[in-house]
């Protein structure tokens, strides 16, 4: 085997080292000289990054490295420089009367920008991250359409207790009725019809006429004789054409049958009063504000 | 007597299988316990008819070839199962309509994604491993496969274990460790079918005719024991009840955070790196009809290989709960071992000097090269990720992903493309392939499909990445998650054209292969399969 391999060796070239096995035989050439010095360069980097950082374990703890590096301590420090540089404007949107933030240029800047980031970290999920809502329940909050009110109170209150929820006792409060069970199929299709008309959307000229009186009997109450809603119980202006769950025929059948009630959670356990206040300028600053 | 043996342990465990079925507490138990039930009960039925019957007397003079084409072509059909399942995720995550309802709770994108890496790591990757494993031993021992059928055994129970971690996956049976989601009791059966396998592989290398061993077998040693080793510390598991899929894990928290990606990483160290070097080894020189270039690099950078791969697992970890000077020991073990990694390399690429021109003529030969290519790449683009600087860039982005497939697809299905072109004419005794022109086909659909991938997550990752840590000058965060979501959707398409580019590749492969068994002139019978002759 091997002498038929032999003459395949160009002459001056490096020897096998004698072994072949299924015909493949091995050069004896040495291991290449960059490849050596490179492993010998990052053993020896490897030894100088254990001794200047965190590396060995020893029987309590481990090396600690001679720079004093900590990554725990680099992390807070970042925090920590950024904390004391906003520090003084935290204090001053704590103190300041929610209406006034909107006259100090400098604070309300610092608070729409620091009000973003709170808005992309804990809204932007539901409300979307340029914040103009989903259909579904998610209200858009680039409109002035606001459900429960869109001055500085109001905004600041919805973020602070939330809406339906169990966490806070003072988060806002209010049921619309499933009417599936308390109307007939017909007058559904009708007030459907009705809702349509007044929201200024293609409609059936006769249903609507009787869903007409079957709106004053049974919606009225909450949505405004116009139907232009009520913010002291949330109820929707249903004469615009926003709508949190669709306006379609299909939908608003869904809506007056089953009923509707988003939640959202309350922040006060979760974020600073300045995270809250931030918040509320930016949102009150999207361009719906009141 | 011992067919005896044989058909009662089959009718006990389908027998049990079917108890285990009727008691289980979960679907996917469900499904696996049928499963086991079904191929024992299939098994059973073949012993019984093959009862009494004359058996064919074996050549113990002839290598065992008959498993080693039932692992190629399982390796074909697994590997494009696993692409196409990869296609179908990678359009998923463009598309995400593509998770239908029709397949909710079973073949959404969270299913199917383990589906997918198993597939590929196990079903493929690992069919690739034992198949040629299996060639390679008796060719470089000169000597037939030890343990009659025991490779057979290993052979079968290793397609159970696929089938039955995918329908597991399917049905909400996992651990949830990536890359070990199987649950426990097929975690049990890959420790038997993998100690069948070790005894096959080092019972050949002991009865071998050659002085020496080769440097693949140690390579493919390697790898075999040590992922025995790997699963089983990583599994150690309690099971909720003999009867569910459900089980505790041994270790808590940053311990098993830890031992999860000691074991990750090392199943990429030894049996995508080791295993595969032993391949490249084996094939590259066959193929290039070269000597391998340096003796000395080859024993120098596998035993530095094996130490330093081991310790490296750290580095999946940078800054979490895990300990400082523990990252940094997977740091700097990381660092050094790129060049051991290289080494693989070196040796690979150097043993075509001499040969160089055979590059035009023989796409086989391409595809082994530019599969050594992408080891290198690979091999020093996970140490610079290794680094706690970069990491912290690259940790959770698409960049990870990019790196891992340039290695999966470009070293790892490039050279187990090479040998299976390499495998299919001489284990059916073919004159060469069917058409030399559609391997070139494969080769460039495959390297502009990887070219595609890797570049559209580099760019996607390095984005995202820098994307989250963007602050204001008061430290303000800038973007929203869902923002440095919407800005990659032309990458994943991108990245889904790439898959689909490969996939295709591995398709016309199959053809090809098929085309070769099937229509290629027989090879005369120079008693091809007999080794004593070559003595």
């Amino acid at each position: 085997m091997s002498a038929h391999h032999d003459k395949e060796h160009k002459p001056g070239e490096v020897p096998t080292t004698g072994h072949s096995w299924d015909g493949i035989e091995e050069l004896d050439n040495p291991m290449p000289r960059w490849w050596l010095w490179t492993w010998y360069a990052s053993i020896f980097w490897a030894v100088l990054y254990s001794i200047a950082y965190p590396a060995w374990p020893l029987i309590n703890g481990a090396t600690q490295g001679i720079l004093g590096y900590n990554r725990v301590e680099e992390l807070q420090s970042n925090i920590d420089k950024f904390t004391t540089l906003n520090a003084p404007m935290r204090e001053k949107l704590v103190k300041a009367e929610l209406t006034e933030i909107g006259t100090d240029p400098e604070l309300q800047s610092f608070a729409k920008q620091s009000g973003a980031a709170v808005y992309k970290t804990w809204c932007a999920q539901c409300h979307g991250s340029g914040a103009g809502g989903n259909v579904g329940g998610y209200p858009n909050l680039l409109d002035d359409d606001w459900l429960w009110g869109g001055s500085m109170e109001d905004i600041h209150l919805t973020v602070t207790h939330g809406i339906r929820n169990t966490q806070s006792e003072e988060a806002r409060f209010s049921m619309m009725p499933a009417f599936g069970d308390m109307l007939e199929k017909e007058d559904i299709t009708s007030v459907v019809q009705y809702v349509r008309q007044i929201s200024g959307q293609e409609h059936d000229a006769a249903l609507a006429t009787a869903g007409e009186t079957v709106f004053a009997d049974n919606c009225s109450g909450c949505h405004a004789e116009d139907g232009s809603g009520d913010r002291s119980q949330g109820a929707p202006d249903l004469t615009d054409a926003i709508w949190l769950y669709g306006g379609d025929v299909a939908s608003l059948t869904h809506t007056v049958t089953y009923a509707r009630a988003g939640v959202m959670p309350a922040w006060n356990e979760r974020l600073t009063e300045a995270d809250i206040r931030s918040v509320a300028v930016y949102v009150h600053s999207l361009g719906g504000g009141e | 007597m011992w067919d005896y043996v044989k058909l009662v342990a089959f009718g006990v465990i389908a027998v049990l299988a079917a108890i285990a079925a009727n008691y289980a507490r979960d679907e996917a138990y469900l499904v696996n316990a049928l499963t086991v039930m079904i191929a024992a009960a299939v098994v059973f039925i073949w012993l019984l008819r093959n009862m009494g019957e004359a058996k064919e007397p074996v050549n113990e003079n002839e290598y065992l070839d008959g498993v080693v084409r039932a692992g190629v072509i399982a390796t074909a059909l697994w590997g494009v199962v696993g692409f196409a399942v990869g296609v179908l995720v990678a359009a998923q995550l463009a598309f995400p309509s593509l998770n239908f309802d029709w397949a909710h709770g079973y073949l959404h994108f969270g299913r199917l994604r383990p589906i997918h890496t198993s597939a590929v790591i196990f079903a493929f990757c690992g069919n690739a491993l034992i198949a040629s494993g299996f060639y390679v031993v008796q060719r470089t021992c000169a000597t037939r496969l030890w343990g009659g059928n025991t490779a057979w055994w290993v052979f079968w129970g290793w397609q159970l274990i696929i089938v039955m971690a995918a329908t597991s996956y399917i049905f909400g049976g996992s651990q949830g460790k990536e890359y070990a989601e199987m649950p426990w009791h097929i975690d049990l059966l890959i420790v038997v079918v993998w100690l069948g396998l070790l005894a096959v592989y080092a019972g050949t290398v002991m009865q071998r005719k050659e002085p020496h061993i080769y440097v693949a077998n140690w390579f493919y040693l390697a790898f075999i024991i040590t992922i025995a080793m790997l699963h089983v510390v990583n599994n150690a598991a309690l099971p909720v009840s003999i009867f569910g899929s459900t089980s505790v894990q041994a270790y808590a928290g940053v311990q098993d955070a830890m031992i999860q990606w000691w074991y990750g990483h090392n199943a990429v160290g030894f049996l995508l790196t080791a295993g595969f070097l032993g391949m490249m080894y084996y094939f590259v020189p066959k193929q290039a009809e070269r000597p391998v270039y340096s003796y000395k690099l080859s024993i120098i950078h596998f035993w530095a290989l094996i130490f330093l791969y081991i310790w490296a697992g750290p580095h999946h970890l940078h800054y979490t709960a895990l300990p400082e000077w523990a990252t940094t020991l997977g740091m700097i073990f990381s660092i050094m071992l790129w060049m051991p990694s290289w080494g693989g390399m070196i040796n690979g690429l150097m043993t075509l000097s001499g040969a160089w021109d055979k590059l035009r003529t023989d796409p086989v030969l391409r595809m082994m090269v530019i599969a050594i290519g992408f080891y290198g790449m690979s091999t020093f683009e996970g140490p610079v990720m290794s680094i706690k600087t970069v990491n912290s860039l690259s940790h959770y982005t698409d960049w990870t992903i990019g790196h891992v497939h340039s290695g999966a697809l470009g070293w790892n299905g490039m050279i187990t493309f090479g040998a299976l072109y390499f495998l299919v004419p001489r284990l059916w005794n073919r004159e060469g392939l069917y058409s030399v022109r559609l391997v070139s086909w494969h080769f460039w659909l495959a390297t502009l499909g990887i070219v595609l991938y890797a570049a559209s997550m580099w760019v996607a990752g390095i984005m995202e990445g820098l994307m989250w840590r963007e602050v204001d000058a008061n430290g303000f965060l800038v973007n929203a998650f869902a923002d440095t979501v919407s800005p990659k959707h032309p990458m994943y398409v991108v990245r889904a054209l790439g898959g689909l580019m490969f996939l295709s590749g591995g398709v016309i492969m199959c053809y090809n292969l098929w085309m070769t068994v099937r229509a290629q002139p027989a090879k005369a019978p120079v008693n091809a399969n007999n080794f004593l002759p070559a003595e």
